[in-house]
């Protein structure tokens, strides 16, 4: 570090203007890492937080749309309940629709339809849970959205008008839309398209989307035998939210191309400071420095300005994230922004450790004589 | 062609080296070659060179006549084809390219032109920096102490752009000492300096010479500068002669 440190502080326009593109691109990994998070919170935080293991859906539905393709038989509940190490199981029904509530907000909902009592049903933070049958128990984003405990929010096109009992502490989206759960029935009957006094078809009483399972060492294939349905691990049915895959996909690309631009560009500078630097490396060579050391001080070097940098464009980053609006998902995960600055960092100092390894191939011979 | 290669190198090979020579440097018959086929080059043509610990040894000759490629081979920076060199008793060219290294720190100083410090340092971390990579167990001298001796105390903290050729080259002179070498390899010391600073840092290089009773092998162009050394060789395509 003795060399590395006065060098750092010598050539510091070099390594500030060096730095400061590490700090844009850790400030870019921060927000794209907000952002990768708050899209996965915003389309998949309401199955995140359904207390299941698997979700079977009808057999040979498109994995990518099953939450809205599925449909079950109620009868398959009673199956899957007798499958070995399965501890719970409820039928589920999901739906989106279009709402308005009484105070005049316009609300998409995605509705979730869970027996009040099963292991499914949401404990409210605020007002109660589920009971009445036209009762919904909404996400704490509708009530930032302007629903309120107490509105009636009807149904676009059916007319179907539900009363909002209970609020969740929680984040509680699926698609982007907001979640309410709701009694069954009342789903079945929204389901099946059936308004306010309109018969609902015993068909459609017998219809669910999926069983919601919790067990341990569950095994589905054998489940989805005796049951003839499809079944997803929790994990594995995000993939059925509304774009979820394509949202993750693409923001997954640009982490990717992110953390290689980063390789690159710490490679490429350290390349050129190496070459530069050639003559001196020589002559210090030629003094008896061994090559171990020069390569260790070298890293030493890259690893200060890497960690500088990335620690700088991290805070810069948390900063400009707390200043993003309500309307953007964005959401900063602990545990994904010290994943994303421990990659950063690692693969900037192998780019640069690629560089730093010309050392070793430097002729201390050229120290003499006029070579400059 | 046989009969003058021959005659040269009897005249280059130089006395017997008696026991005051063994603290110092021994090249027996080295020869190096540059080049491939025949763009083959004999650098170095089996050149005889003894240097006592305490004597200040020149070497001259034109451009390209092999001088330092001499240095490259006596400091351990370049193999030999042929030919053995010794500093201080300690065979050099048998070691492997790791062991040279470690024999260099050891035993080796390097005043280059210019004296090529390394930009970032100032004056006291240019003698700092090699004892940082300096064998265990190294008996080097303390950076300030020479620094003072070579008159440069008052600018310790400047960096090289700050000070004149000739303070470069004393700060170089006491980067080359502070390890306590056997063998200085001097290379041009002159050639950037004016006729005043140039009889002054060969001056200083002379007394540190017999100061600190170091063997010293110094190249240059510079015939003024030859009176202050005790003995002068002359090199004539890769051939060794003393004049």
């Amino acid at each position: 570090m003795f060399l590395a440190v006065r060098e750092l502080r010598f050539a510091r326009a070099r390594f500030t203007l060096m730095g400061a593109v590490i700090t844009l691109i850790a400030v870019l990994m921060v927000l794209l890492s907000g952002l990768s998070h708050g899209l996965v919170r915003d389309g998949v935080s309401g199955l995140q937080e359904l207390p299941v293991t698997s979700l079977a859906f009808s057999h040979g539905v498109a994995r990518d749309a099953a939450f809205t393709r599925s449909v079950i038989s109620l009868d398959t509940v009673e199956s899957w309940s007798r499958q070995p190490g399965v501890t719970q199981a409820a039928p589920f029904g999901s739906a989106l629709i279009n709402a308005r509530s009484s105070s005049g907000v316009e609300i998409d909902l995605a509705l979730f339809g869970v027996e009040p009592g099963s292991f499914l049903a949401p404990k409210a933070a605020t007002g109660s849970p589920l009971g009445t049958a036209d009762g919904i128990v909404v996400s704490r984003t509708a009530a930032d959205a302007g629903l309120r405990l107490g509105d009636t929010v009807t149904v676009d096109r059916l007319g179907t008008r539900l009363t909002v009992v209970g609020v969740l502490a929680e984040q509680h989206t699926f698609g982007h839309v907001d979640v309410a759960y709701l009694p069954l029935a009342a789903w079945q009957a929204i389901h099946a398209g059936a308004g306010p006094g309109e018969p609902v078809p015993d068909r459609a009483r017998q219809e669910i989307t999926a069983v919601a399972v919790r067990g341990t060492g569950v095994d589905l294939a054998a489940g989805d035998a005796a049951a003839g349905t499809e079944s997803m691990t929790l994990s594995e049915s995000y993939g059925a939210s509304p774009g979820y895959t394509a949202e993750t996909s693409t923001l997954t690309l640009i982490q990717f191309f992110l953390y290689l631009i980063c390789a690159l560009v710490a490679g490429a500078f350290f390349t050129v400071w190496t070459i530069q630097r050639k003559h001196e490396l020589a002559v210090l060579r030629a003094l008896g420095a061994p090559i171990g050391y020069l390569l260790r001080d070298g890293l030493a070097q890259a690893m200060v300005l890497l960690l500088a940098a990335a620690t700088v464009g991290i805070g810069a980053g948390i900063g400009l994230g707390s200043l993003v609006g309500e309307g953007v998902p964005f959401a900063l995960d602990v545990q994904a922004v010290t994943v994303a600055a421990a990659l950063l960092v690692g693969l900037g100092l192998t780019g640069a450790a690629v560089a730093i390894a010309r050392i070793a191939a430097v002729d201390p011979a050229t120290a003499l004589g006029g070579n400059r | 062609m046989n009969t003058h290669t021959e005659t040269t190198r009897q005249a280059s090979r130089p006395d017997t080296p008696g026991p005051a020579h063994q603290d110092g440097l021994i090249m027996r018959d080295v020869t190096m070659l540059l080049g491939d086929g025949e763009d083959t080059v004999r650098a170095l043509d089996s050149v005889h060179l003894t240097v006592a610990a305490g004597e200040f040894a020149a070497i001259v000759g034109p451009s390209g006549s092999g001088k330092s490629s001499l240095l490259a081979v006596a400091g351990g920076l370049a193999a030999p084809d042929s030919g053995t060199v010794t500093i201080a008793g300690r065979p050099m060219t048998a070691a492997s390219r790791r062991a040279r290294t470690a024999l260099r720190r050891d035993l080796v100083g390097f005043v280059f032109q210019s004296g090529n410090l390394l930009p970032a340092l100032t004056a006291i971390d240019q003698l700092r920096l090699p004892t940082r990579f300096a064998s265990p167990g190294a008996v080097g001298r303390d950076p300030m102490d020479l620094l003072t001796e070579v008159g440069m105390a008052g600018k310790a903290d400047r960096r090289p752009h700050q000070l004149s050729g000739g303070e470069r080259q004393r700060v170089g002179i006491a980067r080359a000492l502070v390890t306590g070498p056997r063998l200085l390899l001097v290379d041009e010391p002159t050639a950037a300096l004016d006729q005043a600073r140039s009889r002054d840092i060969v001056q200083m290089l002379a007394r540190e010479t017999r100061q600190h009773a170091v063997a010293t092998v110094m190249v240059t162009h510079d015939t003024e500068v030859l009176q202050y050394c005790d003995s002068v060789y002359e090199m004539m395509d890769g051939a060794l002669s003393k004049k």
